[in-house]
């Protein structure tokens, strides 16, 4: 069996998303943002709501998810996203929207926009990838730093005495009754990517209930960041993250698991 | 039963040489090659193509979509 | 039909904003405008006129849905006080820089601080120079009375619009909370998605149909000669609201032999200086800036040529009367005078401090007339 007799268009179970775009992604070689974007859009594609799909991107490395993105896209700043996503929602109820944030953004800065969007119950999603550190301004201490892990503004491990402990904010959203299903996933490795997947199309398909929010996290690695190869973060983030921020649904249906 | 005969297509210049799709591969069909692409990243290739079953773990791992992936059925 | 109503300041605004089709509006407490939230929730907007009305968690997030909103192509609005403006400056700069069409409004208070409610204009600098990061400008509308309070909402939407641009309405908390006599505009139909699709679906977020490229609302260009090419863009705009879209009054200034120059509530409380002026027959003019930006700057320059000297009254220590100067490049005298602190000055002591400061002082310099710099 020649190889040219398999590769043909009606073999193929399997390509990029038309929804992502052909701009090369800027994230560094192995990084989960790139993963989180295409299983997001692929859901999008899946259900075929391009057409009211409104994204808010934030501010730091994925603050260029537009130009990936094929749908329209508003850039928030820093933090801002679930305000601008409450507007956007509030204003055009009938389309899907979502933001897409990262720790810095979601859980430093904008704790009080996350936290009162999800106590208001906005009919958004929010995608928040937790990969402990602020990527894009060169790998400084994010909320979620685990303790004792080295960042270029915690150099010598973070230290819960002077620097408070890694913020847990998917359990804290989940507290509040606004929120209506709240996980947290991973994209490391395929079985991770087809669950997480599946949690963002039931955060999508939430949407049309109009009952609270859908918070999906995903815990994802950080290589320039952390100064470690893909893999070997991938491995690292499974050894030091996951027992801090342990996988798996925490609120389904508006019901704490 | 119908055996299953895959393949992938990597963009050479899209992959960045990550990796990430090596450890998912449970017929050790990938490696990064010898040759760098445009941008200095080695690539993923098949190795052992006779071992792809188009099972697509590879493919949803990828970060960048660098791969597309093929399967046919061969009746035996 | 138009209804005539007597109305605290925020209030008009309010009732104004359903009137004109607004589409929402995302505020937060702060005294001396919160009338204007309390009036929106207590007419139940969203009944009303599906207008949506919400409060926020602080005045960074509602400037914030603001910006949402607005990148959306519906008519958005919020209001504060000073230190709530100063909260929303990067929301104005994001505003300004992505191109929004957006409209605020200052009911200022004392400050600077926490500073106190009583009314000021000691906003000016941070309205007209920019509160926030870049090279940016605001359309500022200083309304002196409940009923341009009222009627500046409809034009403030208007100028933003068309020039997709955040715009300033720069009230104070006299203006805010005294009570007048206001004609409102009937009730104009709010657009539907689909007429706002129409109207701005070339730029706004509403979704990416077939027949278009995905529209992107942003203000970051990682590239220099972009992003240069952006701030451009943003100066012509200014130059053209500089050409089509000033609004000054003037007040008995035909014979006036000295100007007092002062917008919102000290313009009310100078035309009483005037008056009082001119019984004594002092004749004195009063140049009423109706837009802070754009500023008045050739109707001054060209004053200077017939005033022997000029006041700026503001509720603030000194912060027009730089502009007044430049505008006037110095040809005559211009003196500042105003109270602070929420103090209200009066008209007596407008017109004292025009006698000691321009009239009496005796150091009226003398300039060529010449053509100026910065026409």
């Amino acid at each position: 069996m020649e190889l040219l007799d398999i590769i043909k268009p009606e073999n193929q179970v399997f390509c990029k998303t038309k929804l992502m775009t052909d701009t090369p992604l800027s994230y560094c070689p192995g990084c989960g943002h790139g993963t989180a974007h295409n299983i997001t859009m692929e859901v999008i594609d899946e259900m075929g709501i391009q057409e009211d799909t409104i994204g808010v991107a934030p501010v730091g490395c994925s603050v260029l998810a537009y130009d990936f993105m094929n749908i329209d896209m508003t850039q928030a700043a820093h933090g801002r996203a679930p305000a601008v996503a409450t507007a956007i929602a509030r204003t055009w109820p009938k389309k899907y929207v979502f933001t897409y944030q990262g720790d810095g953004d979601l859980a430093a800065i904008g704790t009080a926009e996350t936290i009162h969007a999800c106590n208001r119950g906005e009919n958004i999603v929010i995608i928040f990838i937790n990969n402990g550190i602020y990527g894009m301004t060169g790998g400084q201490m994010a909320p979620t730093t685990l303790e004792g892990m080295k960042s270029s503004t915690s150099p010598f491990g973070r230290d819960i005495k002077t620097m408070g402990s890694p913020l847990k904010m998917t359990e804290l959203v989940a507290q509040l009754p606004g929120t209506y299903f709240v996980t947290r996933q991973a994209v490391h490795t395929h079985k991770h990517v087809r669950k997480a997947k599946k949690a963002i199309r039931q955060a999508f398909e939430n949407l049309k209930l109009n009952k609270g929010i859908s918070f999906v996290e995903i815990v994802s690695n950080c290589n320039s960041g952390w100064k470690m190869t893909p893999n070997d973060a991938n491995e690292w983030m499974v050894d030091n993250m996951f027992p801090y921020y342990p996988l798996g649904d925490i609120k389904v249906n508006g019901k704490l698991k | 039963m119908a055996k299953v005969k895959g393949a992938i297509v990597v963009d050479t210049e899209v992959c960045k040489g990550c990796e990430v799709c090596i450890p998912v591969c449970n017929d050790n069909v990938i490696l990064m090659s010898k040759e760098v692409n445009r941008k200095g990243y080695h690539y993923a290739y098949m190795e052992n193509p006779e071992a792809c079953t188009g099972c697509t773990n590879c493919a949803i791992v990828c970060p960048d979509r660098a791969i597309s992936v093929y399967r046919v059925k061969v009746s035996t | 039909m138009s209804e005539l109503k007597l109305m605290k300041g925020n209030e008009a605004l309010a009732e104004a904003a359903i009137r004109a089709g607004v589409d929402a509006y995302f505020g937060y407490p702060i005294t001396p405008q919160t009338e204007l939230i309390e009036y929106l929730m207590n007419e139940q907007t969203e009944k009303r006129t599906g207008m949506v009305c919400l409060q926020a968690e602080s005045e960074i997030a509602a400037i914030n849905m603001v910006y949402g909103a607005a990148s959306t192509g519906k008519k958005v609005f919020t209001s504060s006080s000073s230190p709530g403006i100063s909260l929303k400056q990067e929301g104005i700069s994001y505003l300004a820089g992505a191109e929004l069409p957006a409209v605020i409004v200052n009911v200022v208070r004392g400050g600077p601080g926490l500073g106190t409610i009583q009314p000021s204009q000691a906003d000016y600098f941070q309205s007209v120079k920019g509160g926030g990061h870049g090279d940016y400008k605001l359309y500022v509308l200083a309304p002196s009375s409940v009923q341009e309070m009222s009627d500046f909402v409809e034009d403030a939407f208007d100028i933003a619009f068309k020039y997709r641009a955040p715009v300033l309405i720069l009230s104070d908390g006299l203006i805010g909370q005294m009570m007048e006599k206001v004609k409102l505009k009937p009730q104009k139909k709010r657009r539907t998605d689909e007429e706002v699709i129409k109207e701005c679906g070339s730029w706004a977020t509403t979704g990416k149909t077939k027949n278009r490229e995905r529209n992107i609302i942003t203000s970051l260009d990682l590239q220099s000669e972009k992003m240069e090419a952006r701030v451009h863009r943003l100066m012509k705009k200014y130059e053209q609201m500089e050409k089509e879209d000033l609004r000054f009054e003037k007040i008995q200034c035909d014979d006036a032999e000295y100007l007092i120059v002062a917008y919102g509530s000290s313009a009310r409380i100078s035309q009483k200086a005037v008056e009082m002026a001119r019984a004594k027959g002092i004749k004195v003019g009063l140049l009423r800036p109706i837009t802070l930006f754009p500023f008045p700057k050739k109707q001054l320059f060209k004053l200077a040529d017939q005033v022997k000297g000029m006041l700026s009254v503001e509720l603030n220590a000194g912060q027009m009367v730089e502009d007044v100067r430049l505008s006037v490049e110095f040809k005559v005298p211009v003196e500042h005078f105003g109270r602070t602190g929420g103090i209200i000055h009066t008209p007596e002591e407008i017109l004292e401090a025009l006698e000691q400061k321009i009239i009496n002082n005796g150091t009226i310099r003398h300039h060529k007339t010449r053509e100026s710099s910065i026409l």
